[in-house]
């Protein structure tokens, strides 16, 4: 029994010490993020924070995850709080954030944006990180005026109006129909990324008998919907029809399309933040300075007839 | 359907609650014939499956408005028998729809699995319709309030069942349900929506379920006294809502092969409580009659053709919408139509003047 005890006693002071020496190191974030269930990007987003930020890697983590801005503003307030060392937000909304990231700052906490900017003084924040969407927008665009087609006749369906992603996506095209006599808008609406709509606004245009041969979609549910239009009016679509098809965020299944062909392409938006927070983070630890406050993640397109297996494998959202 | 026949009433004041949703059928049709007088045209062509199918603004309307015409009939049952109205349809289709995709998911697509699914979200919908009905019909809660809980959360719980965004579902058998059957031109939902109301004719023609609803809308005490269970009819026509929430979750599902649960129906219960007020049913319950709220579905799913056909952005849609809306309900309302049939008497009564002078 005695040996037992003893046993236990120096299992238990073992224990103790492993806790002290991992606090010594561990690093608190608070993350304040919107909720996986939103998009498929915000559900690989999520899982990419999951990833990176782990005991594993030296990291003590807690998440508040909500669409509301004043919650999120709570959240972070009550990381500060709490003592966290940074504090990692995409803020539902661009405004509001001055007084908490005021109050981080007076805190010695470290604040990283990531996904979504806010508007707020470059001063209260470490660095941001976050996708580029007009050169999303711009990429695409270019990649269609490669093609070189005589006429463009586009039915353009947009995202929910006044969004980030919307506004980046809409411009390019906005711009390169201005600017040339070719490139003609058959029909722009936006169907609030809803996919049923998109099939709407599509059927509407194919009942009006008004010709058109490119679908540019602000995202990969809307691309879906206006497809299942063309597929019930019997009209081709992809690499060998007569209809482009164009969509946004990667999704795995829908690189899959473009894959076999049923698309043209799928411009990318990177979900992949977290490394290069955990980065700058070891280095800030480190005592080191970081050399830029803004970085923009890098991204690409896939087409049909290049994409590969791998790259699903790599570049794709959700299953 | 369910009108008890009134003797003394002749034929056409037995059918009158079709007027305003025919009228207002009528007045999109005129003004889409004047606009463009092949609107309506109807073309046969051969879908990329390689079915001959129908196409055309006409099978739009009728196609796009399945959903909201099921979902339109129950919100009729339930209003009837509540006097209030269900805000959580589209939250609940979206928890249906993400049932059917789990089973679907769950293992090989066949006949049988999405028999299952279907079964599986019937179930689900059902509990769910069933828990709305026990807070309005044993609680007491105002039907919107109480429907005002699942309007919150059911879009999460639609989240939680799969645990992903947007999860896929292909097959020719999905595509067969919410496109077209092979051999049959005629999209399936439209099939549906008569399947569902024939459904609803019969029950109404061979139960007591109309005519109890209505005399417990009308008068609750009174049908308790005459020993109607008025806890179990309200009870029942939201579990009968939940069952056409399921339907509509898995047509809608069928369209695309996916289920986003954040869009799915999105606020498509605003337009079904807009369709059986346009198809003049009282809000309040009590009368009521199922075919003209399909009708109303109609109606504003023609609007909404209408609009698009005339690229009227749709961030504006909502807006002519609602003017129309305005226009309608006026129309309908007690006080324009007291208002017409004064009128109607007091020029029969100038006749009858005259005819005696």
């Amino acid at each position: 029994m005695k040996k037992f005890v003893a046993m236990l006693l120096v299992l238990i002071m073992a224990l103790t010490a492993c806790v002290a020496m991992a606090e010594a190191d561990v690093i608190t974030v608070g993350i304040v993020n919107n909720p996986p269930s939103e998009s498929g990007y915000r559900e690989a987003n999520v899982k990419d924070f999951e990833s990176v930020f782990t005991p594993e890697n030296g990291y003590e983590v807690k998440t508040f995850y909500s669409l509301k801005n004043d919650e999120q503003l709570a959240a972070a307030q009550q990381f500060i709080t709490d003592g966290v060392d940074y504090l990692l937000i995409s803020a539902a909304e661009t405004t509001g954030w001055d007084e908490v990231l005021a109050a981080a700052q007076e805190a010695g906490i470290g604040v990283f944006l990531f996904d979504r900017m806010i508007a707020v003084d470059e001063s209260l924040y470490n660095a941001a990180v976050v996708s580029d969407m007009a050169n999303q927008g711009t990429l695409a665009v270019e990649w269609l005026k490669g093609l070189g087609l005589e006429a463009y006749n586009i039915i353009h369906i947009q995202g929910a109006m006044g969004s980030d992603a919307q506004l980046g996506r809409t411009g390019a095209l906005d711009a390169q129909v201005a600017a040339a006599d070719n490139w003609k808008l058959v029909v722009q609406q936006t169907a609030t990324w809803d996919e049923a709509e998109a099939k709407k606004i599509t059927e509407s245009v194919i009942n009006s008998g008004e010709d058109f041969n490119i679908i540019y979609a602000e995202n990969d549910g809307m691309a879906k919907g206006a497809v299942a239009a063309l597929d019930e009016a019997g009209i081709t679509h992809g690499k060998d029809g007569k209809v482009i098809v164009m969509g946004f965020d990667c999704n795995r299944w829908a690189l899959r399309e473009v894959l076999a062909g049923n698309w043209n392409y799928d411009g990318q938006c990177s979900p992949f933040q977290a490394q290069v927070i955990s980065d700058m983070i070891q280095k800030l630890e480190a005592g080191e300075t970081l050399d830029t406050k803004l970085v923009i993640s890098e991204e690409t397109y896939f087409e049909a007839g290049v994409i590969t297996e791998e790259d699903i494998a790599t570049y794709g959202l959700g299953e | 359907m369910a009108n008890p026949a009134k003797k003394s009433g002749i034929n056409w004041s037995k059918h009158s609650q079709l007027v305003l949703p025919l009228l207002s059928i009528l007045l999109i049709v005129i003004f889409n014939l004047i606009r463009d007088p092949s609107f309506f045209s109807v073309e046969v062509a051969k879908n990329n499956v390689g079915n001959t199918v129908l196409t055309g603004n006409l099978i739009s309307i009728l196609n796009g408005a399945s959903e909201l015409a099921i979902l339109a009939m129950g919100m009729t049952l339930v209003t009837a028998a509540c006097g209030g109205q269900d805000i959580s349809v589209g939250a609940l289709a979206a928890i249906a729809g993400s049932m059917f995709v789990k089973v679907l998911r769950a293992g090989q697509i066949t006949m049988g699995t999405i028999a299952l699914g279907f079964l599986a979200c019937c179930a689900v919908a059902i509990v769910f319709g069933a828990f709305n009905g026990t807070l309005v019909s044993v609680f007491k809660i105002q039907p919107m309030i109480a429907t005002l809980v699942l309007f919150t959360c059911g879009r999460s719980i639609a989240y939680w069942i799969n645990g992903g965004a947007t999860p896929t579902v292909e097959s020719p058998l999905i595509n067969a349900i919410g496109s077209f059957i092979p051999g049959i031109p005629i999209p399936t939902p439209i099939l549906i929506v008569i399947v569902v109301g024939i459904i609803f004719a019969l029950l109404f023609k061979f139960t007591t379920l109309g005519l109890y609803t209505q005399t417990v809308g009308i008068n609750q005490r009174a049908a308790r006294l005459n020993g109607i269970n008025t806890v179990g009819i309200k009870l029942l026509s939201f579990m009968i809502l939940g069952v056409c929430c399921a339907v509509a979750g898995c047509i809608g599902v069928s369209r695309l092969g996916l289920i986003n649960h954040e869009t799915l129906l999105l606020e498509i219960e605003m337009d079904a409580i807009l369709a059986v007020a346009i198809g003049g049913n009282a809000l309040s319950g009590g009368k009521f009659k199922v075919a003209s709220s399909v009708l109303g579905a109609y109606a504003i799913q023609a609007l909404t053709i209408t609009l698009y056909a005339m690229k009227v952005p749709s961030t504006a849609v909502k807006a002519y919408k609602a003017i129309v809306i305005i226009l309608i309900v006026v129309i309908g309302s007690p006080v324009v139509k007291q208002f017409f049939s004064s009128l109607r008497a007091k020029l029969a009564a100038g006749k009858q003047g005259k005819e005696a002078a």
